[in-house]
């Protein structure tokens, strides 16, 4: 039991850190590339943790199992880098620059052929 | 793979079948059976035997997982760093996986874990275009995604 007990708090407390450094991230990072590396993934991370404190609270000590967390889980999992690559695609195709001291960008000549299709 | 799940399936509703008792540990030592049964007629089937490929797959999700906490703790270092030393890029990255579905999951464990996110990819669906937050040397890159997520991908197509 206590296993158990420690195991969810230990899962909340990740579970809300990297959420929070997830958000100082968000903050910190100079460009719209690298704060999306933070919220599109270090969030989910942390959902993921709550979410599984929830499931083994629910199951271990309530003594019931709720396996919708679960399916939230794994459609987090499934929906989430989507919509952090459709993000940073969008992003790149409207013209947004790469920071400074980014170092090569491979894509430009893609985006430019596009540019000048459309 | 399916044709081979399905008749493991049948095999366990027929060994019920036998005993006329439908409870579930009844299906699952037929299951069982039914699977020893396909393990030794494995040589006329097309496919690999399926338990095989459910291995592989198991193997990938513990790969994920593994990949997904220790990226994110690469990732939380950055973000606490005083300074920022962090040098981002874009780099393109040929695969060898063909099939839509096979770069889809590629793409989706490539931007999961932390350190790269798949911006683009390629109308022919050979190259993916990653931005990487901190990428001093990209072949690394290229060659750390080669050898965890493709190889893996690729054992569970079996190809």
């Amino acid at each position: 039991m206590i296993v158990i007990n420690s195991l969810i708090i230990i899962l909340t407390i990740l579970g809300s850190l990297f959420a929070l450094l997830a958000a100082v991230g968000v903050l910190r990072f100079p460009d719209v590339y690298t704060r999306n590396h933070a919220a599109s993934k270090s969030a989910t991370l942390g959902i993921t943790c709550i979410l599984l404190a929830t499931f083994l609270y629910f199951w271990f000590v309530k003594g019931e199992v709720f396996t919708s967390t679960l399916l939230g889980i794994f459609f987090i999992l499934l929906t989430a880098p989507v919509a952090g690559q459709l993000i940073a695609r969008a992003a790149y195709y409207s013209g947004v620059k790469l920071w400074d001291k980014s170092g090569r960008d491979d894509l430009k000549e893609k985006a430019k052929a596009y540019q000048t299709e459309h | 793979m399916a044709f081979q799940i399905m008749l493991n399936v049948l095999i366990a509703v027929t060994w019920m079948f036998f005993y006329s008792s439908f409870t579930s540990s009844r299906f699952i030592v037929g299951y069982l059976l039914g699977a020893l049964l396909i393990l030794l007629f494995r040589r006329f089937f097309k496919d690999r035997f399926y338990l095989l490929v459910v291995w592989a797959v198991i193997k990938l999700v513990i790969l994920f997982f593994k990949e997904l906490i220790l990226a994110n703790v690469d990732v939380l270092k950055h973000i606490i760093r005083p300074k920022l030393t962090i040098t981002p890029g874009i780099f393109a990255m040929e695969t060898k996986l063909s099939s839509d579905w096979e770069v889809t999951l590629l793409a989706n464990l490539i931007t999961l874990t932390p350190g790269t996110l798949v911006v683009d990819i390629s109308d022919d669906n050979k190259t993916l275009y990653i931005h990487a937050i901190h990428l001093p040397d990209a072949d690394e890159a290229i060659n750390g995604i080669r050898n965890t997520f493709e190889k893996a991908i690729l054992e569970v197509t079996g190809k």
